[in-house]
């Protein structure tokens, strides 16, 4: 099984060095460029390739290249973004390649550039990621002294300036159009959408925002070309996945393994299956914006295409695993917390929805919870959908909510019924925290 | 008054934007690097740096959490409390700290050394409960721990 | 802004067809849904957008269904401010599913609300709450508790109460985006948002007062308001026309029992729009002054060390009558600050000849001059709304934040479009905002600002030229002569000033819809020519350029028109024995005029009659004192610094003997006549309608000022139009203390509205309606509904008359009198006068609110002057001037241009002294000096 995204990175955690790299074929892609690859060529190979975005819309980056004006009359400058915002809980995939392959994002991000004929790119990487930080700094300073970076690439005219930009908390700056205005030194709230970042992005120039792990299949498609990475996955979308796991399992972790493994090989198989004693519930695919697969979604394959829309999205591809142990009202009022307190304020649903959510979430763990907030609960998971806020946030919100209301209805009815937790032993005494 | 090292900083910041206030964020956060927290002093001093107003930059600073607008003790610590690390038991090493240091979430401790926040998830959950301290992470923290991962910030 | 506004130009308009719950609806294809449906009387509720301010989908309260097609049932929820109109648009506005999540959205802003609706100065006149009423929203289910926040104490205009916030971001938009104030914004984040100040203080920016009418809710409302609280349903209304500067902005003036309440913004799509500046808004206290004259009153016995006594009317009337008898010889002095009627009835009383412009000679020849341009020339003069829709403005000389502070407001949205071209070329709406604003980022379109004071509205410019006022009028010249090259050349200009004149000159050329700004306040004829120049080089190169020219006062123009003698020959008249009495019309001479000319101008006349609302030093020398009503509480015409006539109306009756002007004139007309005359002129006006049609037979420019308004006699059903609302509530019991019976209302036979809440309701001409309100829309929002397209003119607006168009084809020949470079002086500094938004304004000044923001008089100079004269910034001086000291603060800054010095007096502003040349060496006494003697 191929693993080109880690198959070069330490077990034990320490970074791929920039010899190791080299070594190992690095920045080859680049030297393709001069031998004639146009940056349509480039374009043309990333669709080809059917690369699909790995922050979790898992929006074809082909087709989003072309909305990008291209030609001598395109504005100038043109920006590309890494998204290495990273901070929907329970992920940790970008971290895991920031840190172990710096390198690999940066040669990423200049082979879009080329691409594109964008001159200036930032990775926007949130601010708790320090060791990343670090790393990424030597490796981009490393890419300097190269001349990968602020130095025409030989034979090709074309020159690329990268810079870090640390964020300081907020989850919403992983919105694409949030994450503009954070760039920018504004309050990050989602702009609307159209017009879309291709053409109107950071200050008002064409922008392209990829998530950090699409960077890292670029070097790979410019080598080794389209067929040879869709022959990496079992589905229709190419390449391989960094899934993970975390929750009661034996091995909690992340593995790269090709689009489309199903949840229960990823569990079972990589992941060693729940802890002695603990038993499956159910599982968010992908960060805490999904839905709940439960035990009969457990054979889909896990990719882009392959989920139906009412079963659920893959996400990022980092599981949570709710098990038997665990109250499902407990874990989805963790949830909305979060995004309660994530929200930013800009749209009413959103910014008043998630915390009376949280609220009435609290009242059930607290055992004062009756029927009509069911109903409430019900309600807010009805309006707070796509279109109806301003951004992904709050519908996102709502896809675990949802689906535990489904699911687990059985057990938010036994909090009002029992007027406790079953799950703790004594009635909780929670704060209102939210 | 900004010192020569963070205006220095400060000045290699703005060269990585086309508009100088791009730089609101990376400049709060060098200076406080330095200072420990935003007082009104500092904003003033940055406003003044990127030329916009106070206004516009607190507008900025208090929309982000690691921004501190109040002072901290010499080390933070960051609980992630999200939701790999609550499954975890993350709950239950919280009151450990509590019931060790005397301090909630949110408050610092009485002799300055410790601030106890809050955080969303660490991108450690398969080490969960995770917590970092200052810029350093800890994995698989329990309740018996604690207390020594804790005791290496004096 | 140009969004909406941009709509109503023609350009490129298209019609598209939507349908609406199964109706068919025409509409402009620029629109966005929501103003669409709005247009049509389609009620959909909102909070975030706002007609002036586009859109940002914040609120979520627009919510339509969409459908597909006409086989779409299920449909989809969309923003109808978001959603722009195409052609066959098929939307919902009753789907059951769409009335229910704008029900909820409703209930989740007032998760944390207060609900102290009773006690709060919004109440009645609340957006929220009619929005509340409409989404159905009635049970509240949240049961946990609200958050709350500290208010802030932001200054004498605007009270703060943030827990009623809801979050729409209105404030900030309209205070930081559209009026460029910095000093709020909002903070936090999720639930946890404060809109306000970084600490407690005053609101700078100018328009701060508009956060009252922006903000759907009461966090933001009127300070002066809340000190006299009155809820809106029992306030007497009528249309007025704000007096305190010469743009002329519409205002709804309110009343009940005898005390003027608020000043609120009355839509003009030609002038204000949906917005006045603090000064306007604030500064209408005067009328409720203590130092009101109420009751006429004598000097007894003639003795001028006696001061003038109370006496009843009909007495003074016939001593008037009986001195003017027996006067040798009568002048009457007019004035810029009142109605056209009044001067226009002046000098049918004293005789043309004998009617002398209250202004001193050198405004006069300034005003003379600016009518010679307008009305030789072949460009016309620039609405409000035209300098918003400018792409290319120059400013000559003028400090358009203190002087005409609403067109500064015009300035900051004419800056966007040019930027606009790119916004189109992207395909984005104009009424997308957010959009907008990020596709545009900093860029701005050409604005220069050439002048000598600066303010913030400077950080607004692509460049700005602080010099001297002859310097000024170089550059304007320079700039024409770079236009036209056979203008006349200036030289000896210094590099840096050609560069910049070609750089102007390269940005107006390159615009569609130039505008050139200048005004009299720096007393530069030369700038008038020059700007002259400038526009119609414009025109030659087949511009649609404009001009504007801000002047001091809020009927300057009219009386201009008019015409009349100067200030000088009323002072020889009375001193060389030509006349011995004298009707000085709502005029302070000593704000015109030196001091010991004054004195002795009143001294030496016999009989001095003045005719005033509030007591001023030319009052305190009146031998008989007539009181008058100010514009709130008369009926008449002012003609703005565009040209354009607007009609105010009495809003209520007021205490005591007060009367228009106008109306004692022809009293005192009659008193005059011998009772076996027949009565002629003024003597003959009885009602308003008269002096209406006397006024438009006073000059041939005004013979259109009977369109400006309906006469008194129109009627609508037979019904005259009612003042009040039909809740007002408590007409017996207000005055309960006094009589239990209902007194029958006030008869006004000046105009076809009446004191009462009874009358007819329905479509008026704009004049006469008394608040804007329509059934489920009780704030200033309910001016959507009498327009036909939301933003657009009124319904039957009649915005006022434009008394002076161009007749001209061609521009006359080029003003040639190019100044000489200005050349400081060792000794002498040129003394230049200091405008000021607070302070420069004679009436405005008598409001509490305004008077705390009037700065303490100080002279500002150049740094280098500073250090010449030894003096340090924010030391205090004595400089004595004609006669009289005043104590003054040094401001010294780098943009006072270097040889002159910027004075501002506070409340005794005395155009009479500046420009002039002054040494200041031996006119500063410092403290120091002194304390050295
Ligand atoms: C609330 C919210 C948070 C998001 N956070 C992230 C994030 O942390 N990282 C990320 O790559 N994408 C995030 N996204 C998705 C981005 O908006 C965007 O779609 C993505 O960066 C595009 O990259 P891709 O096409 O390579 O996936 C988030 C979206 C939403 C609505
Ligand atoms: S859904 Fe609305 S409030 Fe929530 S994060 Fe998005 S824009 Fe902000
Ligand atoms: S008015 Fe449409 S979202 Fe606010």
């Amino acid at each position: 099984m191929e693993r080109p995204l880690t198959q070069h990175t330490h077990p034990d955690g320490t970074t791929r060095t920039f010899r190791e790299y080299v070594q190992d074929g690095g920045y080859r892609g680049l030297q393709r460029l001069a031998s004639g690859l146009a940056p349509k060529d480039v374009q043309r190979l990333v669709s080809e390739a059917g690369l699909r975005g790995r922050g979790g819309g898992g929006f074809p980056t082909g087709t989003k290249w072309s909305f990008v004006p291209m030609g001598p009359d395109a504005p100038k400058p043109k920006y590309i973004v890494a998204n290495g915002d990273e901070m929907e809980p329970g992920t940790f995939k970008d971290r895991v390649l920031m840190e172990g392959d710096p390198h690999g994002l940066v040669e990423g991000m200049i082979l879009a550039g080329y691409a594109l004929d964008a001159e200036v790119g930032y990775i926007f990487l949130r601010g708790e990621y320090h060791l990343s930080a670090q790393r990424l700094n030597q490796a981009i300073a490393e890419a300097y002294a190269e001349g990968y970076l602020g130095k025409t690439i030989p034979g090709t005219g074309f020159r690329f300036d990268l810079h870090l930009h640390a964020s300081a908390g907020r989850y919403i700056c992983g919105e694409e159009t949030a994450l503009i205005n954070a760039l920018e030194g504004k309050r990050a709230v989602p702009r609307a959408k159209p017009p879309f970042p291709q053409t109107v992005g950071l200050w008002g120039q064409p922008t392209v925002v990829q998530n950090v792990e699409t960077f890292y299949n670029l070097p790979h498609i410019v080598n080794h070309g389209a067929a040879w990475y869709h022959g990496l996955s079992r589905t229709q979308d190419g390449g391989t996945k960094i899934y993970g796991v975390s929750g009661r399992v034996t091995h909690p972790g992340w593995w790269e393994l090709p689009l489309g493994t199903t949840a229960r090989e990823i569990l079972e198989e990589h992941a060693g299956g729940m802890l002695k004693g603990v038993h499956f519930r159910g599982v968010l695919p992908g960060g805490i914006s999904t839905a709940f697969l439960i035990e009969g979604h457990l054979d889909l394959p896990l990719d882009f295409s392959s989920l139906p829309a009412q079963v659920g999205r893959l996400g990022t591809g980092t599981m949570i695993v709710l098990d038997d142990h665990t109250c499902p009202v407990g874990f989805v009022l963790n949830l909305e917390r979060f995004f309660a307190r994530e929200s930013c304020g800009w749209c009413t649903p959103c910014r008043e929805g998630l915390p009376w959510v949280a609220r009435i979430l609290t009242s059930f763990e607290e055992g004062h919870a009756s029927k009509d907030d069911l109903a409430l609960l019900d309600m807010h998971t009805k309006w707070l959908a796509p279109g109806h806020t301003f951004c992904g946030l709050a519908p996102g919100a709502m896809a675990p909510l949802q689906s535990a209301l489904q699911y687990f209805r059985d057990d938010f009815e036994q909090h009002i019924s029992r007027g406790r937790c079953p799950w703790r032993h004594k009635p909780a005494q929670l704060k209102v925290l939210v | 008054m900004l010192s020569d090292t963070e205006r220095r900083e400060l000045e290699e910041a703005v060269k990585h934007y086309p508009d100088k206030r791009g730089a609101a964020i990376d400049a709060l956060l060098t200076i406080q690097r330095r200072r420990g927290w935003i007082s009104d002093d500092s904003l003033l001093e940055i406003a003044q740096f990127l030329e916009i107003t106070v206004e516009e930059l607190d507008s900025v600073a208090t929309f982000y959490n690691l921004v501190f607008r109040k002072p901290v003790g010499r080390h933070v610590a960051f609980m992630c409390d999200s939701i790999s690390c609550w499954i975890k038991g993350c709950e239950r090493v919280q009151e450990q700290i509590k019931k060790l240091y005397d301090v909630e979430l949110g408050q610092t401790t009485s002799d300055g050394r410790l601030t106890l926040l809050p955080i969303a998830c660490l991108g450690q959950c398969g080490r969960a409960p995770a917590m970092m301290i200052d810029q350093d992470v800890h994995g698989d923290v329990t309740p018996d721990t604690i207390e020594q991962i804790v005791e290496k910030y004096k | 802004m140009a969004s909406q506004a941009c709509a109503t130009e023609g350009v490129g308009l298209t019609m598209a067809t939507i349908i609406v719950d199964n109706k068919s609806y025409t509409v402009d294809e620029r629109q966005n849904l929501l103003a669409a449906c709005l247009g049509h009387g389609l009620n959909v509720p909102y909070f975030c957008w706002h007609p002036a301010m586009g859109s940002v989908g914040a609120c979520r309260q627009c919510a339509v269904k969409q459908f597909k097609d006409d086989r779409d049932q299920s449909g989809r929820l969309v923003m109808s401010c978001m959603t722009p109109v195409t052609n066959g648009t098929r939307i919902s506005i009753d789907d059951p599913e769409a009335k229910a999540f704008r029900a909820s959205v409703i209930e989740w802003l007032m998760v944390n609300h207060p609900h102290d609706c009773p006690v709060c100065d919004e109440g009645g006149e609340c957006h929220l709450q009619d929005m509340t009423v409409m989404t159905g929203h009635v049970y509240r289910r949240y049961r946990f508790p609200k958050r709350t926040h500290r208010n802030q104490s932001l200054g004498p205009f605007i009270r703060h109460e943030m827990n009623r916030c809801i979050q729409c971001y209105r404030c900030v938009r309209f205070y930081r985006d559209y009026a460029g104030g910095r000093d709020l914004n909002v903070f936090g984040s999720h639930d946890a948002l404060y809109f306000g100040r970084e600490q407690d203080g005053t609101l700078e920016n100018a328009f701060s007062g508009n956060l009252v009418e922006v903000c759907p809710t009461g966090v933001f409302t009127d300070k002066t308001f809340f000190h006299h609280y009155t809820r809106k349903w029992d306030l007497q209304s009528a249309q007025s026309i704000c007096s305190h500067c010469s743009l002329g902005c519409n205002t709804t003036a309110s009343e009940r029992s005898g005390i003027l309440r608020r000043i609120t913004n009355r839509f003009n799509s030609q002038v204000n729009g949906y917005f006045l500046c603090d000064r306007g808004r604030f500064g209408y206290e005067y009328v409720n002054s203590d130092k009101r004259i109420r009751h006429a009153r004598v000097r007894p016995d003639q003795n001028r060390t006696k001061s003038a006594q109370p006496q009843e009317a009909s007495e003074v009337l016939n001593i008037i009558g009986e001195r003017l008898r027996s006067a040798h010889g009568l002048i009457g002095i007019g004035s810029p600050r009142a109605s056209l009627e009044a001067n226009v009835a002046l000098r049918t009383l004293v005789g043309p000849q004998q009617f002398i412009l209250g202004i001193n000679e050198h405004e006069h020849q300034l005003l003379s001059k600016v009518f010679n341009v307008l009305q030789t020339g072949p460009v016309p003069s620039a609405s409000i709304h035209d300098a918003e829709q400018a792409d290319a403005v120059l400013v000559l000389g003028t400090d358009l934040l203190n002087e005409a502070p609403r067109l500064a407001l015009a300035l900051l949205q004419s800056i966007r479009q040019q930027p606009m071209e790119r916004v189109d070329e992207l395909k984005i709406p104009r009424w997308d905002e957010a959009a907008v604003r990020n596709a545009v980022q900093n860029r701005r379109g050409p604005l220069f600002l050439a002048g000598s004071q600066r303010t913030w509205f400077h950080d607004y410019a692509t460049d700005s030229y602080f010099a001297a006022p002859d310097d000024i009028a170089r550059l304007g010249f320079a700039v024409a002569e770079h236009i036209a090259p056979d203008a006349p050349t200036v030289s000896d200009l210094p590099d840096n000033v050609t560069i910049l004149a070609r750089r102007v000159a390269k940005s107006l050329s390159g615009a569609q819809r130039p505008l050139i700004i200048a005004g009299t306040g720096s007393g530069s004829l030369a700038m008038i020519e020059a700007a002259a120049n400038v526009a119609w080089a414009l025109h030659r190169q087949g511009k649609q350029s404009r001009l504007s020219f801000v002047l001091p006062e809020c009927n300057s123009t009219g009386l201009a028109l008019l015409g009349g003698g100067r200030l000088q020959d009323a002072f020889d008249s009375i001193s060389q024995g030509k006349a011995d009495t004298v009707i000085v019309l709502e005029n302070n001479l000593y704000r015109r005029a030196e001091e010991e000319q004054v004195d002795a101008f009143f001294d030496t006349a016999h009989t001095v009659i003045v005719i005033d609302s509030l007591e001023n030093r030319t009052t305190a020398k009146a031998d008989v004192l007539l009181p008058t009503a100010t514009a709130p509480e008369s009926d008449g015409t002012f003609v703005s610094q565009e040209g354009r006539a607007q009609r105010f109306y009495q809003v209520f009756i007021p205490e005591g003997e007060i009367r228009e002007s106008w109306r004692w004139l022809s009293e005192l007309a009659r008193a005059a006549s011998q009772e076996t005359d027949v009565d002629r002129g003024v003597a003959t006006w009885h009602n308003y309608d008269d002096a209406v049609s006397a006024t438009a037979r006073a000059a041939p420019e005004l013979a259109h000022t009977g369109k400006v308004a309906p006469s008194a006699s129109f009627r609508l059903m037979g019904q005259k139009i009612p003042r009040q609302s039909d809740r007002c509530s408590g007409r017996t019991s207000l005055i309960a203390h006094l009589t239990v019976h209902e007194p029958p209302p006030p008869v006004d036979h000046d105009s076809p509205l009446g004191f009462t809440m009874e009358g007819y309701r329905g479509p008026l001409p704009s004049p006469l309606i008394s608040q804007f309100w329509a059934p489920g829309w009780n704030s200033i929002q309910a001016v959507n509904t009498y327009q036909d397209e939301v933003g657009g003119p009124l319904r039957d607006e009649m915005p006022g008359v434009r008394l002076i168009e161009p007749v001209a084809t061609q521009a006359p020949a080029w003003f040639t009198a190019i100044p000489h470079l200005f050349q400081p002086r060792s000794d002498q500094w040129l003394l230049l006068a200091r405008p000021a938004l607070f302070g420069s304004d004679e009436l405005s000044n008598q409001s509490s609110a305004i008077a705390e923001r009037i700065a303490q008089p100080f002279l500002s100079l150049h740094l280098s002057d500073g250090a010449r004269l030894s003096l340090d910034d924010h030391s205090m001086i004595d400089l004595t001037l004609q006669g009289t000291t005043y104590r003054l603060a040094v401001h010294l800054d780098p943009y006072t241009p270097v040889g002159t010095a910027g004075l501002f007096l506070g409340t005794e502003v005395s155009s009479g002294q500046v420009p002039a040349w002054v040494d200041l060496f031996k006119a500063i006494t410092t403290e120091q000096q002194r304390r050295v003697a």
